[in-house]
Order: structure tokens, then C-alpha cells, then sequence
């Protein structure tokens, strides 16, 4: 099970207070009438579906309830950072330099930890 | 290939079992092919076991980024069925019965197909509306699929609990007879086996890195960890990872990754005589032949790679088997493992050519593939061969995701998603 921190409630809790939305930062066109099919499609239906670092939505739906935006590694499952929605998709290399990995960074970078319950193969 | 017979059998028990040859053999690749597969899982070895035995096409190489059957194919839990609700489904899952039914003859090769019946339990009102639809859509499309009361449900598989006591009570259930098992890495073998002997090239630890395109857009062949390799037509069979394959040729995919779970208990003697799936308390279980029962969890809910899910899903699966199944409860369970399954929005599987001339790609099977690999493979060699679909997997297009015209399996929900 994941451990999600929620940038609202500021708060690492488990996976099962949350509920995955999906990918983020998909725009909806406006005025959606004037998009073409095409483009309505990979609105609706294609995803990135990436193999290494992704960005997802999650609702934290049995705790406040909303919405907010994280960056994860889909590979490890680790997650690199949350962010609430609205807020612009984070440089994903400082994210990663080492910078941003120091245990003596100011408390607004640090890097929230994920632990996964590990399965025996 | 030496044929595999009593008779053989008997003669290698004879001399110590020091006459069986190898299964398949591991060619260095070529230069270059008619035909490239990735992904060395069943549907892939299907793929190139039916270009070489129906369409002629033998130069083929089949390339395995870790080893044959190695992902889906090994990580399932065996079960085939086809009662789905369209009449799309319905064609290619009733294609992939047909041809279980004498694919160890096919093969020579013993994939222990065993049509035990497959029961889908009602709980409720809905389920006993949404599956006796069912049964009737099934039958106009001569898929056998009958109605059980609850006391013929107890008679066909008697560990059952009937207790009106129960959280869930089962009121009824939903019976293809010609539903049932195989033996999964048999079948990866089977058709490994059958392919090598017509000529195909099975290449593991090959990791395609790249897919080459000549400048007017048309693949020429993929680039891989052991060098270039030449083809003018590449078959994408990648499951969970076609996003990733499919990324290189610059085609996005309708496509997400979840992990899916498994496990199995312990052996025990012979109590569980069919598949019993449960869509509303979401779990399903059949009994393998060694005895461990092998139990099947739902998908995680977030999008990964990393082939392992979350202890909560399969607590989850067990809590519904032990409700169903109270004889159980002490049972010790011996090994989880998790695999990545490719979702499509509608929970149907995508069977294509692509925007790109000379690509093809079989994706989408979801938490459902298994059953559909003879059929799956099938079609597709037919779609590699002629460049154009099949009868069956003409509807499985990606271009159906911006038409509109979806096979909403998903809204259906013939299966455990």
C-alpha cells in the first residue's frame, strides 16, 4: 500500500484514504465544440502511459476530499513530490538533482517518502 | 521435432529420459526477417506459430526482452471462458475456445485444456438481471451458457456456502460448461515448441530499444540491445509495456498499466471441481491440478510498471474467498506475484494495423488475455499476413476510440475488472 501525503491536509496517510484520478494536466478544449475528433480522442481515451516518472491526479476522498497532483515514478512507485491542483507541473529535474534530495532543505522541498508494502514473488 | 507420444514415453523411460531433444532452439538473429513479433508471451508465440502454419510465412524471428512466457502469459490464473456480452467479444473468444479445444493435438503439445464449467455467482437482483442478458446474448451467438438455481449450484460445486446468513448470498449463477483451465506456461511452450520446428526464430533476452522507419514513415525494422535487425513488417505484442514499444514509433496508445495480482495456497486434495468467479464480491478461484488453489485479485488502482501491488487488494480477494468458501479459512497461502495488464477504456482489446505502415500491434487485453490466446493469435497473423484485419478483429481498431464505435465490455462487465 502506498503512503500518499496530501498537500492539503499536509499529511503522509494511506493509500486507502485516496482515490487515483489519472493522468494530470489534461486540458479540456474550450470551446470544446471546435476541437476535432482527433483531438477530442486523445483528450478523452490516449494516455502517456510513461514507464518512469508520471504525473497523476489523486482525491483525497475520505479525508478533505480533494483534489491535488503528484509526481511518482511509475517504476519504483515512489513518489517525488505533490502538489496542489491549479499549481503548475514542477521541474522534474530539480525534482531529481540532489539537490532537492538533501535532508537539509527547507521543509517545502523535501521530498515526501513512499513506502510500499513489499509482496513476496 | 520428434513427436511427443505414449509411445515415445515409454521408450525414454526405458533409457533414463536421455533421448528428449531440446524444445526450441536459440538462433543467433539474422540480418534480417519477413516478419518481427516482440514479446515472446503467448499471444506472440501464437502469432508466429499461425504465420508459419497458415499464411506461409516461416523467416520469421519472435524477440523476448527476458524470457519466453515470462510475464502475463506465466502470472495468470488460467482461465478461459467466452461468455461475453457483444457480438464482437463473442467472435473472438468463441474463435479462441474453438481452437482450445484441440490445440494439444494441434501442437503436439499437452497444454491440459480442461473444460470444468466456469459458474459466475449472483448476488443480487442486478447481477441475476445482468447475467441471465447474458445468457440469452450468449446463446444467440451459439456460446453455451446456462442458468443455475442455488441448489444446482450447490450440486455443481458442493464447498460452496449457501447460507442465507452470508454478506453476499448467492442466489444463482451463470454456467459455461465448456469454460475451464490450461496449463499457461504449457501453452507458451507448446507454441514455442510448434513455431521453432516450422522455422521460426525465438530470441529471448533481446530488448527491442527502437523501432526504424524508412523517410516515408514505413517501419524497416527495430533496433535492439543485440544490434539492428531488419523487417518490413514488426507485430507489437508487448501487453503491459506496448505504450513503452509503441512510444518508440511515435503512436500514442489508449492505453493505461496497472498491476494486477494473484496467488496461490498450498496443495491440497481435489475440492474445488470448477472456476468460481464472483464479479460483486470481486474474487474468483479455480483449483489447479497439482492442488494449490489459484486465486485471482482486482487490478490496483493506480498506474505502474513495477510488477508487485498492494497487501490491501489481496486481502481484499480473501475476505470474499473465505466468505464464499468458508472450508477454507485455515488454508495457508504460498505465493502472491503481480503483472502488469494493459487497459483500454473500453476493456477490449485492440487488434490493428496502426498509423504506421508495416506496424501491427495486438494490446489491450487487460485483466482477460489468457483465454483468448490461440484465437488472438489467430487473427493477427492473419492481419500480418494480408495487411488487413481479419473478419473477427476488424472491429478491434484503435480508430474505434475516436469514432465512437467502442465493444464497452467494461460497461458489461462479463468480467472481474
Amino acid at each position: 500500500m502506498l503512503l500518499i501525503k496530501c498537500p492539503y491536509c499536509e499529511e503522509e496517510r494511506p493509500e486507502l484514504e485516496f482515490r487515483n484520478a489519472g493522468e494530470a494536466h489534461l486540458v479540456r478544449a474550450n470551446p470544446i465544440i471546435e476541437q476535432s475528433d482527433d483531438d477530442f480522442a486523445g483528450f478523452l481515451y490516449f494516455r502517456q502511459n510513461p514507464k518512469g516518472l508520471q504525473f497523476e491526479r489523486w482525491r483525497h476522498i475520505h479525508g478533505c476530499g480533494r483534489f491535488f497532483n503528484a509526481v511518482r515514478d511509475s517504476v519504483s512507485d515512489k513518489f517525488l513530490t505533490v502538489y496542489k491542483a491549479g499549481e503548475p507541473r514542477p521541474d522534474v529535474s530539480t525534482l531529481l538533482s540532489p539537490a532537492a534530495a538533501e535532508p537539509a532543505e527547507p521543509p517545502v522541498t523535501k521530498r515526501p517518502r513512499a513506502k510500499k508494502v513489499e509482496v513476496s514473488q | 521435432m520428434r513427436k511427443y507420444s505414449v509411445f515415445a514415453l515409454a521408450r525414454e523411460a526405458m533409457r533414463a529420459h536421455k533421448g528428449w531433444d531440446q524444445q526450441w532452439s536459440s538462433p543467433e538473429p539474422k540480418p534480417e526477417y519477413d516478419v518481427i513479433i516482440v514479446g515472446a508471451g503467448g499471444h506472440g508465440l501464437a502469432t508466429a506459430y499461425y504465420l508459419a502454419k497458415e499464411h506461409g510465412i516461416t523467416n520469421v524471428a519472435v524477440l523476448e526482452k527476458g524470457w519466453l512466457g515470462g510475464g502475463n502469459t506465466g502470472r495468470n490464473t488460467t482461465i478461459i471462458r467466452s461468455n461475453y456480452l457483444y457480438d464482437e467479444s463473442a467472435g473472438i473468444y468463441e474463435h479462441a475456445v474453438k481452437l482450445w479445444e484441440g490445440l494439444s493435438q494441434d501442437l503436439n503439445y499437452n497444454v491440459m485444456y480442461s473444460a470444468r464449467g466456469v459458474m459466475m455467482l449472483a448476488h443480487n437482483i442486478h447481477d441475476v438481471q445482468v447475467f441471465k442478458r447474458h445468457i440469452h446474448a450468449n446463446r444467440l451467438n451459439g456460446i453455451d451458457n446456462e442458468w443455475l438455481t442455488p441448489e444446482q449450484v450447490k450440486e455443481f460445486c458442493p464447498p460452496i456456502n449457501l447460507s442465507a446468513d452470508a454478506r453476499y448470498p448467492i442466489i444463482g449463477a451463470a454456467l459455461q460448461r465448456r469454460g475451464g483451465t490450461a496449463r499457461h506456461d504449457a501453452v507458451a511452450w507448446g507454441y514455442a515448441r510448434a513455431a521453432a520446428d516450422r522455422g521460426v526464430h525465438i530470441i529471448q533476452n533481446c530488448e527491442v530499444t527502437g523501432i526504424r522507419r524508412a523517410p516515408n514513415g514505413a517501419v524497416v525494422g527495430v533496433d535492439t540491445n543485440r544490434g539492428p535487425i531488419n523487417a518490413k513488417k514488426v507485430g507489437v505484442v508487448a501487453a503491459g509495456h506496448t505504450s513503452v514499444i509503441m512510444n518508440m514509433a511515435g503512436v500514442r496508445m489508449p492505453l493505461e498499466s496497472y498491476p494486477l495480482q494473484a496467488l496461490v495456497s498450498e496443495p491440497v486434495k481435489p475440492l474445488i471441481p470448477c472456476v468460481i468467479m464472483s464479479n460483486t464480491v470481486h474474487a474468483y478461484i479455480s483449483q489447479s491440478d497439482k492442488g494449490e488453489m489459484v486465486i485471482g485479485a482486482g487490478t490496483d488502482q493506480y498506474t505502474s510498471y513495477s510488477q508487485t501491488g498492494g497487501l490491501h487488494i489481496i486481502n481484499h480477494t480473501l475476505d470474499a474467498i473465505c466468505e464464499m468458501f468458508p472450508v477454507l479459512t485455515r488454508l495457508k497461502m504460498l505465493r502472491s506475484w503481480g503483472g502488469i495488464v494493459d487497459v483500454t477504456p473500453d476493456r477490449s482489446p485492440i487488434l490493428a494495423k496502426t498509423p504506421v505502415s508495416g506496424l501491427y500491434v495486438n494490446c489491450g487485453w487487460g485483466t482477460g488475455g489468457f483465454k483468448a490466446t490461440p484465437g488472438s493469435g489467430n487473427v493477427f497473423a492473419h492481419t500480418i499476413a494480408r495487411d488487413e484485419p481479419h473478419r473477427i478483429n476488424a472491429p478491434f481498431t484503435i480508430e474505434r476510440f475516436t469514432t465512437g464505435r467502442l465493444i464497452d465490455e467494461a460497461a458489461a462487465a462479463a468480467v472481474a475488472h
